[in-house]
């Protein structure tokens, strides 16, 4: 625990008796009031709530329909009428980042959610377990590692991609693809952190002496093991986030996500990165979008990865 | 001691395998427990003594399968714990704990107190609701001098001493019949030791526990063991009642390891026995008798056949061919 304070060492002395004996404050209310001490966190927290609310709800303030096209005002700059200005068509660019951020934002939680899940499984099982299955799992997220991502996508998604849009329709079927393929290629940085957290935290006495006093395999690692997991968890997952993100602007540009009409972040900033002399703000606005967000996401990891570890004096 | 003993350990080995190669296959085998005998009397405490790396404690968990010995038998209350199933060894839980050296640890930091010590509660559905449950591990935390409000503070926020005590709470909510104590004041403060022994002493006339305690400071397993065994590399050396141990020895190894406790009064001189070299590797033991290299009256045939522990007077049992 080095590097670590302890927030109070004296448990006999008066004063810390007496705040012992204050009212007990429940666990979550004790991490809000810790995550609040972080103000970095607290910051990231509002952007992206601004960020979230302005995607979710900015449809009813800014009415402005994404796909009027308006020729004159074509590659126009920031004016009142189009406040983060147009594109070579004349769309407005606010009206469209509205839109593409429910994808990019939806696409980045749930591919981070997949990537995360799976991670922890094949981590978990290859930590617990050991031996011949520890050994055949590392050789899959090696295997993985090693494939050409770019390549396989490509394959993936001409495989399945028909089938799934006739299943799910157009959007939905593509989104569940683009999640599902951005989170089953990125799982392998998660199962190593996981599988290194677990074999060291399963030769530590307190695991031990669970095991003494009879817990089963699962209660071991629910209990006492993953949740010693979670620090470097919240901060490999926030930044899964950010990559997903990109990684699905990768996919829409090369024709392989979302369709052209459809306008994610990574989308615009591919778009307007050939008008980037005529009309920055084509690139910048989302790519400070992007930029927001995934800085906001890996503030809000770091404050609760602190405020739920008690260790940390706060 | 009493008829039937409450543990019995019979020839207890473990050996862990060394692999290499791309076959893993297993090159070498570190001999870390190799044959130990002994038995302990219901309410008794067994000294355990040895240097670091003898098996001391790979035999205390060998002794609870949280390592699985290789070989041997461990008998509890006659039932051999070796051979049990993963139901039974549940069930067998309650009757055996351990208390840990590192209380820093052996506390998981994200459970509170509570958290920790009802685990066991939990666990094994003692006390059916909730209030039972707490009263159960304020009674717990009282019992080892801790006050109830601790019960919702973290580890981090107590002291070595504090958290060994919470150690010891823990493993008392089984109301087990053995504990094992390895090197339980090892990691502590001189003064805070005292005060854990106390307690683990004041613990075991309430309850009539029975110990299997671990240590390598002599002195502390002197204050406290009724009987002690010695062990090197792997194998007991030694055993005596606690006061004849130490006013007898009558293994070379024993003597010299008695003759390294410091006295504290620097006008008594005592001979100091220096051993020769270092201790020998697990892996590729010496034969015969393990100690015959260092042996200051080691003869031929101590190198060709290892002793056997034999009995000199009552109770006191010794494995060398010269003194036994």
């Amino acid at each position: 625990m080095a590097g670590l304070t302890p927030a109070s060492i004296s448990a006999d002395l008066p004063g810390a008796a007496a705040e012992g004996q204050s009212k007990p404050v429940s666990r979550t209310l004790d991490a809000w009031r810790r995550f609040r001490r972080h103000r970095l966190a607290v910051v990231g927290l509002v952007v992206l709530s601004i960020i979230v609310f302005g995607v979710v709800f900015g449809k009813l303030l800014w009415p402005t329909p994404m796909s009027a096209i308006d020729f004159s005002a074509s590659l126009a700059p920031p004016s009142v009428a189009h406040p983060f200005g147009t594109d070579d068509l004349g769309h407005d660019l606010l009206a469209r980042m509205i839109f593409g951020g429910r994808i990019s934002l939806a696409v980045g939680l749930a591919a981070m959610l997949v990537a995360v899940g799976l991670g922890v499984l094949v981590g978990a099982i290859a930590g617990t377990a050991a031996g011949r299955v520890d050994t055949f799992l590392m050789w899959l997220t090696d295997l993985f590692l090693a494939l050409p991502q770019l390549p396989l996508l490509l394959l993936i998604i001409y495989l399945f991609r028909d089938t799934l849009v006739r299943l799910f329709g157009e959007e939905g079927g593509i989104f569940l693809i683009v999640v599902v393929v951005i989170g089953a290629l990125r799982w392998m940085s998660i199962a190593r952190i996981v599988r290194a957290q677990f074999f060291s935290l399963r030769e530590k006495e307190f695991v031990e002496a669970a095991r003494a006093l009879g817990a089963s395999r699962l209660r071991e690692v629910v209990h006492h093991m993953l949740p010693n997991t979670l620090g470097p968890l919240i901060v490999a997952a926030t930044i899964e986030i950010a990559n997903a993100i990109i990684a699905e602007s990768t996919l829409s540009f090369l024709g392989l996500g979302f369709p052209p009409d459809v306008p994610t972040w990574g989308r615009l900033l591919y778009d307007g990165r050939n008008y980037l002399d005529l009309a920055p703000q084509w690139a910048i606005f989302p790519g400070m979008a992007i930029f927001l967000t995934v800085l906001s996401i890996s503030f809000l990891g770091d404050g609760l990865r602190d405020a739920f570890d008690p260790r940390r004096v706060l | 001691m009493s008829a039937t003993p409450l543990l019995s350990v019979r020839g207890l080995r473990k050996h862990f395998p060394i692999t290499g190669g791309v076959l893993a296959r297993e090159v070498a085998r570190v001999h870390a427990v190799d044959g130990v005998s002994f038995d302990i009397a219901e309410g008794e405490t067994l000294g355990l003594v040895g240097e670091s790396g003898c098996g001391k404690s790979t035999t205390g968990r060998c002794i609870l399968r949280l390592i699985e010995p290789s070989g041997g038998e461990v008998l509890f209350r006659g039932q051999d714990v070796t051979r049990l199933d993963r139901k039974a060894l549940r069930a067998l839980r309650r009757d055996m704990q351990i208390i840990f050296q590192d209380p820093f640890a052996s506390l998981n930091p994200r459970h509170t107190v509570g958290g920790i010590i009802g685990e066991a509660l939990e666990i094994h559905n003692i006390g059916k609701t909730r209030a039972e449950r707490e009263a159960r591990i304020v009674e717990l935390l009282e019992t080892v001098g801790l006050r109830p409000d601790h019960m919702r503070r973290f580890p981090h926020e107590f002291s070595g001493g504090q958290r060994q005590r919470i150690g010891i709470a823990r493993a008392l909510a089984v109301e087990p019949r053995l504990i094992i104590c390895d090197e339980p004041v090892s990691a502590l403060d001189v003064s805070i030791q005292a005060q854990v022994i106390n307690l683990l002493e004041d613990l075991q006339e309430r309850f009539n526990l029975t110990y299997l305690f671990i240590a390598h400071d002599l002195s502390v397993v002197e204050h406290i063991s009724d009987r002690v065994a010695v062990m090197y590399l792997g194998r007991v050396m030694e055993i005596a009642p606690s006061r004849e141990l130490y006013d007898n020895p009558r293994h070379p190894y024993t003597e010299a390891l008695l003759s390294a406790v410091p006295i504290p009064d620097p006008r008594i001189k005592r001979k100091r026995i220096m051993l020769q070299g270092d201790v020998p590797s697990p892996i590729n033991p010496p034969s015969g008798c393990h100690f015959h290299p260092r042996c200051p009256i080691a003869e031929k045939h101590c190198s060709q056949e290892a002793p056997s522990l034999r009995e000199t007077s009552p109770g006191h049992w010794v494995s060398c061919h010269v003194r036994g």
